[in-house]
């Protein structure tokens, strides 16, 4: 939707150098991710090339906060790679005050329409408890379920189907 | 006994009359034919129907011009519709011995046992003066030589399609005894554009895919349209505000929708009551899905679960009495029926799997289901009580069973699988019946999904 996929690969190549930098995308839940506990969104905040961004937009989100997180085949609980995404996010939310986000649950194609409307509602707003949790103001996050109707991969192969299990946040 | 139903018929030309088609009937006896059903012309639908009956449907005779290809027109849509049953086949035209004119007079049956009509049907139309359209029709049983059925419609000449249908539910319901379903519509879901940019706007057609058109203009995303028992108004959910999707209220007529309730969350899974004063839905707040009913004109709300797991996808038995509905409150997605008033839920899904999307058949006697097992999806049907589950259709992806008004067919959306690119993918409307044979696609302009079968149009 809001999140334009090339200003988003765009942005990815200019910020690849920094060590922040989440790989969004990565596809296997609790892999690589925890490798970058120690360095949290924050440090990477300032480094690059004079191109980043501006620190409260949604391509900053998308390339250096990480604005998706994902989820196992029919569940909503937090993962640890999740969790590591989330606290950045916090962290930008409370350093981006006037910034409030939608949180867009979404399910992969191997459910039913109905129940992954139900299942998208659940992860979105996992993300946003979470969110919660962490000190964020419960009003500035709004969330929104798009069941299966809103794949960001393309395919029916398994790699497709963990990306599109996803909560991805948008500035509103 | 017999002396005294012969005796019954000796006077005048009727008497002639039979004795002709008797004499034809041994003739043709001793050439070998089938002998005459011993009971009256009748199909079994509950069995897989292997051999569909063969009847003869003959073009209905009209004066040269309009009335003329009306007639004709009506025989195909009768054709068509018999034939797409899966239970009839009809015997093409060419083989037609008796010729209409002839058929005016009165069937030559012998004529019709040669190509082995089991039944035939005939009929007129007539362009009244006052601009109205008549139209008669006859079903006749070949090896009886009785006729099943004789009625005459009076219409206006725009409505000749609408007549066909009820003249098809006319034949099927003397010739399977179960009501039909053929002046019927479908609702459904039309997508366009790729996967991930897709577009899915309302639309609707005649059972047989005739009349479509399209509803919404697709600048919003629908989904899971549902008729009222009236057949005027649909509810369904809508993107229309792309950040609150809600349950709204379509009529057909009119081309408006209205928001039903301004509940504090996501309203999804929209269905009306047997009654048609209130819809069940589910309403998500802080991710917990909830079933509610709401009085369409008290606005009067009800929540009907209590319970941290999702509850959705409800649909009552046709009596307004239980409400089947699919839960993941033991651990996995499931199908429990509950009372009216949201009492005793209990489970009734028992084999392997997920079940998902229950749907009380008009009938009452089954519930069909989508259930998900080993990387397959399939529709299937089970009694109210769990009991005697079967599987009709199986795929990469077949979704929401919906019933026809005489609860022995159903349609089902099915998705291809789609590759990396976007390709594939494709989605269709199937119509099957109970039996799980004569699985075929419901031809639309663009993909389909999420059909939703209307009652008998009143």
């Amino acid at each position: 939707m809001r999140v334009k996929l090339m200003s988003f690969v765009a942005t990815l190549l200019l910020v690849s150098a920094c060590a922040g930098s989440p790989k969004t995308e990565s596809m296997s839940e609790g892999s690589g991710m925890a490798d970058t506990s120690a360095s949290h969104g924050t440090t990477s905040m300032g480094i690059g090339l004079g191109k980043v961004p501006a620190a409260n937009s949604e391509n900053f989100l998308v390339a250096d906060v990480g604005n998706r997180v994902f989820f196992g085949f029919n569940k909503y609980d937090i993962s640890a790679s999740a969790a590591i995404v989330l606290d950045r996010q916090a962290q930008w939310l409370q350093e981006n005050p006037s910034v409030t986000i939608t949180i867009e649950g979404n399910c992969d194609e191997r459910g039913t329409r109905e129940y992954n409307l139900a299942l998208g509602d659940r992860r979105a707003n996992a993300a946003k408890d979470f969110l919660v949790a962490l000190g964020v103001d419960a009003n500035r996050l709004q969330t929104v379920s798009f069941g299966k109707e809103k794949p960001v991969a393309l395919g029916s192969t398994e790699s497709a189907w963990a990306l599109n299990r996803n909560a991805t946040a948008v500035v509103n | 006994m017999n002396g005294t139903s012969i005796l019954f018929y000796v006077s005048g030309r009727k008497m002639v009359c039979l004795k002709t088609v008797c004499g034809l009937f041994a003739a043709i006896l001793l050439l070998g034919f089938t002998p005459p059903a011993q009971a009256e012309l009748k199909i079994d639908i509950t069995k897989g129907n292997i051999d569909p009956l063969p009847v003869a449907v003959t073009n209905f005779k009209g004066d040269p011009g309009e009335a003329e290809r009306i007639g004709r027109d009506i025989s195909a849509v009768i054709s068509s519709d018999l034939e797409g049953s899966g239970l009839f086949r009809p015997i093409d035209p060419n083989a037609f011995i008796q010729t209409p004119v002839s058929l005016q007079v009165r069937p030559r049956f012998g004529d019709w046992r040669v190509i082995n009509a089991q039944a035939m049907v005939q009929g007129n139309v007539q362009l009244l003066d006052d601009g109205r359209l008549k139209v008669e029709f006859r079903l006749w049983d070949v090896y009886a030589e009785t006729q099943m059925a004789g009625l005459v419609y009076h219409t206006s000449p725009k409505s000749w399609r609408r007549i066909a249908h009820i003249i098809a539910d006319e034949i099927y319901k003397r010739l399977t005894g179960e009501e039909g379903y053929f002046d019927t519509r479908i609702v459904y879901i039309a997508e366009s554009g790729p996967q991930n940019k897709r577009i899915r706007r309302l639309a609707i057609m005649d059972q047989d895919g005739a009349n479509h058109r399209f509803l919404t203009d697709g600048s919003y995303t629908v989904l899971t349209p549902r008729f009222s028992p009236t057949a005027q108004e649909i509810t369904y959910m809508s993107y229309i505000d792309p950040y609150n999707p809600r349950v709204y209220i379509f009529n057909i007529d009119t081309g408006q929708q209205e928001l039903l309730g301004d509940f504090p969350g996501m309203t999804f899974a929209p269905r009306f009551s047997p009654d048609g004063n209130s819809v069940i839905m589910s309403l998500s707040t802080s991710g917990n899905s909830e079933i509610y009913t709401m009085d369409i004109r008290t606005r009067k709300v009800r929540r009907l679960t209590k319970n941290p797991a999702i509850d959705t996808s409800p649909s009552y038995s046709p009596d307004g009495s239980m409400i089947v509905f699919n839960s993941d409150r033991g651990g996995s997605q499931q199908l429990y029926v509950m009372d009216g008033d949201g009492k005793n839920a209990r489970r009734i899904s028992h084999g392997k799997g997920r079940y998902a999307t229950p749907v009380w058949s008009p009938r009452g006697d089954l519930i069909a289901y989508t259930k998900m097992l080993g990387g397959e999806f399939y529709i299937g049907v089970m009694h109210p009580d769990g009991s005697g589950e079967r599987q009709l259709a199986k795929g990469f992806l077949v979704e929401a069973p919906t019933w026809a008004p005489n609860g022995r067919v159903l349609s089902y959306w099915s998705k291809a699988k789609s590759d990396e690119k976007g390709g594939g993918g494709e989605t269709r409307l199937h119509v099957v019946d109970l039996t799980g044979y004569n699985d075929r696609i419901l031809v639309t302009p663009l993909d389909a999904s999420d059909p939703a079968w209307s009652p008998l149009i009143p």
